[in-house]
């Protein structure tokens, strides 16, 4: 049967973690994520699998590796600068093809930065981030409830395609209490037979299996690649996800994931108010990302906000995506700090007033 | 090169001729190593051991980078390839999920004893109930014959031309020596493969250690091998193994450094 807690974010992931078969855990403490290790400390064990507070974040992705090449479900978690940690091991395990689930709860950087929400890693996280060329599956939950249901998900695609998937979420939704419903979720039914290619002991008479991200040969490293990039071209097609909130009869678009999205949702229901006709577009998978999506819309709507808790990251997709069919304009905090509905209202209404202008003169 | 054996031809006349044999699990290919490596003979003993135990289709093994990230094509196991210093973290990992495994790591000094330090003592420190086979031959070996941790004092490698300066290069790393103050260290020992008795003995010590998991004991098991690196070095392989017995044993003496009943 279903079960309904309220729970903190970080909380929600780690259970569902377990509920999805989380054989192994390891991972390092760090502000804001550092309930999930705690939790996981508490429960997994009792609950079939193993953890370990690891030396480093370095140690962490390592043993995730070594886990991962297993066949097992396996995980580990972390936040921003732990993450930039991580990347050499990503590769590895991006270039080895193993199934795992990674999660980066982000906060303000750069540098040590602060342990306050931010948004700031989407590149690091969406555009490969570390050395090679190798994608990674990246969810963006946007609610606690999201933070459960992206775990299942996210397992189920590492396991499908053989890859790391990542959960990009930040220090706000990871703390924040909301109500969470675990559903029933049958682990025998999901898993998938890794026993082609998982080393756990060369078995008699047949093949050895494995285990590398060495090709020195060019021909052959070019082939590893075409291969990896087939696979992501297939994801490209088939597990694009987002949310679209009151977007059929938009004029006008926010794009924006994860908690910079909860306020967008809060700024175009106050303009729906004022008689604007705003809509919302909530990517929750920034790889793949939604670009054909945006591009009908971009056919339909004058113009787009892209709103982050950055510089401006995934703006620039966002502009790619629609290819100059209409503006696409940017509001972002950044260092921590959380964009208000009425700040994201008053760039809607900066549109609005604009459009005003054009259409008067 | 000199001192290079041209020309010498076998033949095998009878079986009771046969005094090297390859074990089956080290597989008939053409090694990568150079001529006189240490590696090679390591690679044997060790897959001799693993057939006497009986265990090659339960171990997994871990090839990081170094020579020897290319062992898996000689080695007729399970294995990964690691990260370079990382594969003692990877051996982690495999172990936590299979304990029910046998699961050792292949490192050089480099890889080990300097840019994965901190994996090395976390390991050992935690007692994760693994092998940790260590060569050690002073230098930089794959990417061409660069300083490493445990260089001696004014050996010349391509990074310190003039001999290795202790003042401004730092001390070479007696890292068997640190591992055997930690709790978490089982067995640790040093042997070396320069004459047929020290292969005798580095095989007894990889039995005692692989032995020693499969009997779940607690701790981690430690082998150092002193080893050689004729291209590394600059010298023939006989200069080299001369070389080794006259100024590496003097820094690295051979011998147990931990046993269970210490």
């Amino acid at each position: 049967m279903a079960t309904k807690l309220l729970m903190k974010g970080n909380e929600a992931l780690a259970e569902a973690a377990i509920r999805a078969g989380l054989k192994a855990y390891f991972g390092y403490p760090i502000t804001p994520q550092s309930e999930l290790l705690e939790y996981l400390v508490r429960e997994l064990p009792k609950r079939g699998g193993a953890i370990l507070q690891a030396e480093s974040e370095i140690a962490s992705i390592n043993m995730v590796y070594g886990a991962a090449a297993t066949g097992e479900r396996v995980m580990t978690s972390t936040s921003s600068p732990g993450f930039s940690l991580m990347q050499e091991g990503i590769s590895y395990i991006a270039c080895a093809e193993l199934p795992c689930l990674l999660v980066n709860v982000m906060r303000g950087g750069p540098g040590l930065g602060t342990i306050q929400p931010g948004q700031c890693d989407y590149f690091q996280a969406v555009k490969g981030g570390g050395h090679g060329d190798y994608r990674m599956i990246v969810l963006a939950p946007g609610s606690v409830q999201e933070m459960a249901d992206f775990v299942y998900l996210g397992f189920d695609l590492a396991d499908k395609y053989r890859i790391p998937v990542l959960i990009l979420t930040d220090g706000a939704l990871g703390q924040m209490m909301e109500m969470v419903e675990f559903p029933e979720y049958d682990i025998e039914a999901h898993l998938v037979d890794h026993s082609s290619w998982a080393t756990t002991g060369k078995k008699k008479g047949s093949e050895r299996h494995i285990i590398t991200s060495l090709f020195l040969d060019p021909e052959i490293l070019e082939n590893v690649n075409l291969h990896l990039q087939k696979k992501y071209d297939t994801i490209r097609e088939k597990e694009v996800r987002y949310e679209a909130v009151m977007t059929d009869d938009a004029d006008f678009i926010v794009v924006a994931y994860g908690l910079s999205a909860r306020v967008s949702h809060k700024a175009i229901e106050m303009g729906r108010q004022e008689g604007m006709k705003v809509g919302l577009l909530r990517p929750q998978t920034l790889f793949p990302f939604p670009s054909e999506q945006l591009n009908a819309l971009a056919d339909h709507v004058n113009g787009i906000l892209v709103v982050e808790m950055s510089a401006g990251q995934m703006v620039e997709d966002v502009r790619l995506s629609v290819n100059g069919k209409v503006p696409v304009e940017f509001y972002g905090r950044m260092g921590g700090m959380i964009p208000a509905p009425e700040e994201i209202l008053n760039e809607i209404n900066r549109f609005y007033s604009q459009k005003l202008i054009e259409e008067t003169f | 090169m000199t001192n290079r054996n041209e020309g010498i031809q076998c033949e095998i006349l009878d079986r009771m001729d046969i005094v090297w044999e390859r074990p089956p699990a080290l597989l008939d290919v053409k090694m990568h190593y150079c001529p006189g490596c240490g590696h090679s003979v390591v690679h044997k003993v060790l897959m001799e051991v693993i057939e006497e135990l009986d265990i090659q289709d339960k171990t997994i093994g871990i090839a990081p980078v170094g020579c020897a990230v290319l062992a898996y094509d000689y080695l007729d196991i399970d294995m990964q390839e690691a990260a370079h210093g990382r594969a003692t973290a990877v051996a982690t990992g495999i172990k936590r999920v299979r304990p029910d495994r046998i699961v050792f790591t292949y490192q050089g000094d480099g890889d080990l004893a300097a840019i994965g330090t901190a994996e090395t003592i976390h390991t050992v420190n935690r007692g994760e109930q693994i092998v940790i086979v260590f060569i050690n031959n002073g230098i930089y070996g794959m990417t061409g014959g660069q300083m490493a941790p445990t260089t001696l004092p004014g050996m010349k490698t391509t990074t310190s031309p003039d001999g290795r300066d202790v003042e401004s290069q730092g001390h070479p790393l007696k890292i068997a020596d640190m591992i055997a103050l930690l709790p978490g260290a089982y067995y640790v020992t040093r042997q070396s493969v320069t004459s047929a008795k020290g292969v005798r003995k580095l095989k007894k010590a990889l039995l005692s250690a692989f032995q020693y998991q499969i009997e779940r004991k607690p701790g981690t098991s430690f082998i150092e091998v002193v080893s050689n690196c004729p291209a590394g070095w600059k010298m023939t392989p006989i200069e080299a193994n001369r070389w080794l017995k006259e100024e590496m044993l003097k820094y690295y003496p051979l011998g147990d450094l931990k046993t269970p009943d210490t």
